[in-house]
């Protein structure tokens, strides 16, 4: 078969990415529960991994890139459980509190 | 000994050190014996440093010893330094040496005050301000000075602050003498515009380079800031008053000391005043010589035995002022150090019988207190004699010297002067006899001291007496440090050279010298024709009196528009500058609440605001750093 | 080929990441994070990051949603939000500039520079006692591993020690209050 159908390059991947992240931050500037906030920052992750595997295969096969997702993959879950447990602790007391309840921190 | 020359104000320091904390504790008489001890220390060392001094050669006798240095600030670099030079350290001399016996006769006049530590407390103080004054090697230093004794002044004319007529005596020194300091303030910036340094040695090596007009306008200033220190007109009208303090506070300050102040500086710049245009040396005479015939008038109307003096100390300032003005500053000197000796042993004097008569001080209830008081009487005849200009005694020689240069300048300077010295023979014999001689006018007034049946004039203890003698001694043989035979006796000239310059005369001094000893004696004989033989009515207008009316023109013009236009000042303080101030704040709080509004608390306000900041940052870098 | 994966996996991304930001009931957009998750697993592969495409099977969907799922249940938060109150008036505004503003810029500098991805290398490290030599034709795993035990070894240990302190802090954080001490000693 003749190479006549697009191969997806790098700058695809970049702009995949880049819809990802945006649907996160608007996803995290418009919900109120903050749960699913936390998953609106878990696709803005996602797409900042999607992000340096398709370059560290672009450059070279410098490895680096996969280490660092591999890194951000540890953090990221290290995040989701503290996130959670402050959720938690907030809401076993407010039980449907929103973002927009917890403004304690008012000035 | 020059190296040390900083223990001169430094051992009157921890002297108030030392009864700042301990005096109550030492008491009456330690902590007298204390202050005296470490103002007879200082002079020991100033006796040391003038031999240090003498056996330099002339051009040589300038030692500068720095103790830090006190404010590095850009291009101003002003050090807390000492200048050893003949001038200073011959006025570390007589303030010490003075100021050692008036410590002295203190302790004796002061026995039984429950504040006695506290007047030695500030006694010692004002021996540091005053020798700080002095030695400074830089006019910041001398400020310094200047602000200290003013200060102490202050504490010491209204020592005895119960009394409504001290704590007011105390004020009008103090606020005088602030118009004058602002006159030394600007003298200070304008010579360190022109020369970018304070220091004397830099000023006055520069006055030959700079502008005829910054040298008149430091002398000018500088002349206003002595006018305020030493009394001459128009800013004079605290010394009269400052008599409420007691009588060795008198002596040391408002006239053998502090009120010379003035005068040093003037001196002390000469070089700056000789490069000035005529008419600031001309103004400097001529409102010497001015104040000196006021206040000479003033004084034969006098009945307060120490107000007479107060006046009679204006009156010599303005002499030692005109000697400035005519250029003669060492004999403006040499009769600093005639006047030191003798109108302190005057004021000594005076409280000697003070303290004899139990604080009576009007002259017309005294009287024939010679047999009574003996050694007082004698050592104030002595001081009376020296002040009035008889030779041989120390009074006589300075004098003439002063006439002898206001001679040179403008006989018309001249004339004046010698009406000033026959005014002054003519008050001094008025107070002489009033006290000493004629009848005893105190017993009638007995009971209203609270003195049991008949007053005792007594005379005074030795510790009080032993300073008179010394001064008395002092003040008969005081001329032979100048005498104008001939170079060799001039010795204070010549040891005064390398500072201050020479000043020859090619005026005959012998007839000069010969009618101004006829004037004293005329002045004498009237004064003991009108008060000790009655022989003509006296004259003591009321307008003398109340001192041409001055002090209650001022007052009246104080409480009158003086008074609205402080009001109108202090308004505009308060309202306007205050205003701005307080409406910066005002300005802020507010801008502060508006602000705030910024922080909701909410986290996606936040959120929000963060996500705006990283679209703008990554369109700078795609827009601005991108190769689109 | 490679266009048809991408294509799909592509679209479970989009579609998982619009269901996580517009559905209403919290276990709902659990299951569209789940959806997304898996798109990107499927593009790890195709850049041959095999061994981060288990990875993130197995702890981003399988421990991470599943915490998720944990907590909406264990807090009985499932109740559904309404997506038309807006509190404040610009946010959605806010929402789109920003999201908009994101999404068109990158793409710009994506595009535009799409000939010089690659031109300005990183360096190699000089890591010190490398473990051998970077063979690329080692498997994907066995490179990850001598590159993460290598040169970013200190990273790895801290990140060990951050796992630690971020499971002490949570458990310290979520529990309830300790009973007062007098009713202990009743």
């Amino acid at each position: 078969m003749t190479a006549s159908v697009a191969i997806p390059t790098t700058t695809w991947y970049l702009i995949l990415a880049a819809v990802l992240f945006g649907v996160g931050t608007v996803g995290v500037l418009v919900r109120r529960n903050p749960l699913i906030m936390l998953m609106c920052v878990e696709l803005m992750l996602n797409a900042v991994n999607l992000t340096f595997v398709a370059l560290a295969r672009k450059l070279g096969d410098d490895i680096g890139g996969q280490t660092t997702v591999f890194f951000v993959l540890v953090v990221a879950a290290a995040e989701v459980v503290v996130g959670l447990g402050i959720i938690v602790a907030i809401l076993r007391r407010k039980p449907n509190a929103t973002a927009d309840d917890l403004a304690e921190l008012k000035g | 000994m020059l190296d040390v020359v900083w223990l001169i104000p430094a051992l009157p320091l921890a002297g108030f050190a030392i009864i700042l904390v301990f005096g109550r504790r030492l008491g009456d008489p330690k902590a007298g014996y204390l202050a005296t001890l470490m103002c007879g220390g200082s002079f020991v060392v100033a006796v040391g440093a003038f031999f240090d001094l003498l056996s330099k050669s002339a051009d040589e006798r300038q030692h500068v010893v720095k103790v830090f240095s006190w404010v590095p600030v850009g291009s101003l670099k002003v050090d807390l330094a000492f200048l050893a030079d003949p001038l200073s350290i011959t006025m570390c001399l007589f303030v010490t040496g003075v100021g050692a016996l008036i410590h002295l006769y203190a302790i004796g006049y002061m026995h039984g005050d429950p504040r006695f530590s506290k007047f030695f407390l500030y006694l010692n103080l004002f021996a540091v301000s005053m020798l700080v004054l002095v030695l400074g090697e830089n006019m910041l230093v001398t400020f310094l000075g200047w602000e200290g004794v003013g200060t102490c002044s202050y504490l010491l004319i209204s020592f005895w602050h119960e009394r409504e007529s001290a704590a007011t005596a105390g004020k009008k020194a103090f606020v005088t003498n602030r118009v004058g300091d602002w006159g030394f303030m600007l003298a200070m910036f304008f010579a360190f515009q022109a020369t970018g340094t304070l220091s004397y040695i830099g000023v006055n090596a520069a006055a030959q380079t700079m502008a005829q007009t910054t040298a008149t306008a430091i002398a000018l200033f500088a002349f206003i800031g002595a006018c305020g220190k030493s009394a001459q007109l128009p800013l004079y009208l605290w010394l009269p008053d400052a008599m409420e303090g007691p009588t060795p506070v008198s002596a040391l300050i408002h006239a053998a000391t502090m009120v010379t102040a003035g005068v040093f500086l003037m001196c002390r710049i000469s070089p700056v005043l000789n490069a000035a245009s005529s008419y600031a040396p001309n103004l400097i005479a001529i409102i010497g010589v001015a104040t000196a015939l006021f206040a000479a008038t003033i004084a034969v109307a006098q009945n307060d035995i120490k107000k007479v003096l107060a006046y009679s100390t204006i009156s010599q300032l303005g002499y030692m002022f005109l000697a400035v003005g005519s250029g003669a500053y060492t004999a403006a000197i040499f009769h600093m150090i005639t006047h030191a000796f003798f109108k302190a042993l005057l004021f000594l004097g005076s409280g000697a019988v003070i303290h004899g008569m139990h604080n009576e001080q009007d002259m017309r209830r005294m009287g024939a207190l010679r047999k009574l008081m003996p050694i007082t009487a004698f050592t104030f005849i002595i001081g009376w004699l020296a002040i009035a200009g008889v030779p041989p005694f120390a009074g006589f020689w300075s004098k003439d010297d002063i006439l002898l240069a206001a001679y040179d300048k403008s006989p018309v300077l001249w004339a004046l002067g010698l009406i000033t010295a026959l005014l002054t023979a003519y008050y001094m014999t008025r107070q002489v006899i009033m006290v000493f001689y004629g009848e005893a006018r105190w017993h009638d007034h007995a009971d209203e001291h609270g003195a049991h049946g008949d007053l005792q004039p007594h005379e005074s203890p030795p510790i009080m007496l032993m300073p008179l003698v010394v001064l008395a001694g002092l003040a008969i043989v005081g001329g032979v440090i100048n005498l104008p035979f001939s170079h060799t006796t001039e010795r204070l000239a010549s040891w005064l050279e390398p500072v201050l310059g020479v000043h020859d005369s090619n005026t005959a001094k012998v007839p000069l010298a010969v009618i101004a000893t006829a004037i004293a004696l005329i002045g004498i004989a009237a004064s003991v024709l009108v008060y000790a033989k009655h022989r003509v009515k006296p004259i003591e207008p009321e307008v003398l009196a109340k001192a041409w009316y001055v002090d209650s023109t001022v007052s009246k013009f104080m409480g009158g528009p003086g008074r609205e236009t402080f009001d109108a000042v202090a308004w505009y303080d308060a309202t306007i500058i205050d205003g701005a101030v307080n409406g910066v704040g005002r300005l802020v709080r507010s801008t502060g609440q508006r602000i705030r509004t910024v922080q909701s608390g909410n986290v996606r306000n936040y959120a929000a605001a963060i996500g705006v900041g990283v679209v703008l940052l990554l369109a700078w870098f795609v827009v601005v750093r991108g190769n689109l | 080929m490679q266009l048809f994966v991408f294509i799909c996996a592509g679209a479970m991304i989009l579609a998982g990441a619009i269901g996580v930001v517009t559905r209403s009931h919290p276990v709902h957009a659990a299951l569209s994070l789940i959806l997304t998750l898996f798109g990107v697993a499927v593009l790890y592969v195709a850049q041959e990051a095999q061994f981060l495409a288990a990875v993130q099977i197995i702890v981003y969907a399988g421990a991470i949603v599943v915490l998720f799922l944990f907590v909406i249940m264990l807090l009985g938060v499932d109740s559904i939000e309404d997506l038309r109150i807006e509190p404040f008036k610009l946010q959605r505004k806010f929402a789109a500039v920003v999201g908009g503003g994101v999404i068109g810029l990158v793409t710009i500098a994506a595009i535009s520079s799409r000939d010089n991805i690659g031109l300005v290398k990183p360096t190699p490290s000089d890591a010190v006692g490398a473990v051998g030599t970077l063979d690329p034709h080692d498997s994907n795993i066995r490179r990850l591993a001598r590159d993460l035990f290598s040169d970013h070894v200190l990273a790895f240990e801290l990140t060990s020690v951050l796992l630690v302190i971020a499971v002490v802090g949570t458990v310290v954080l979520a529990r309830r209050a300790p009973k007062s001490v007098s009713e202990e000693t009743a």
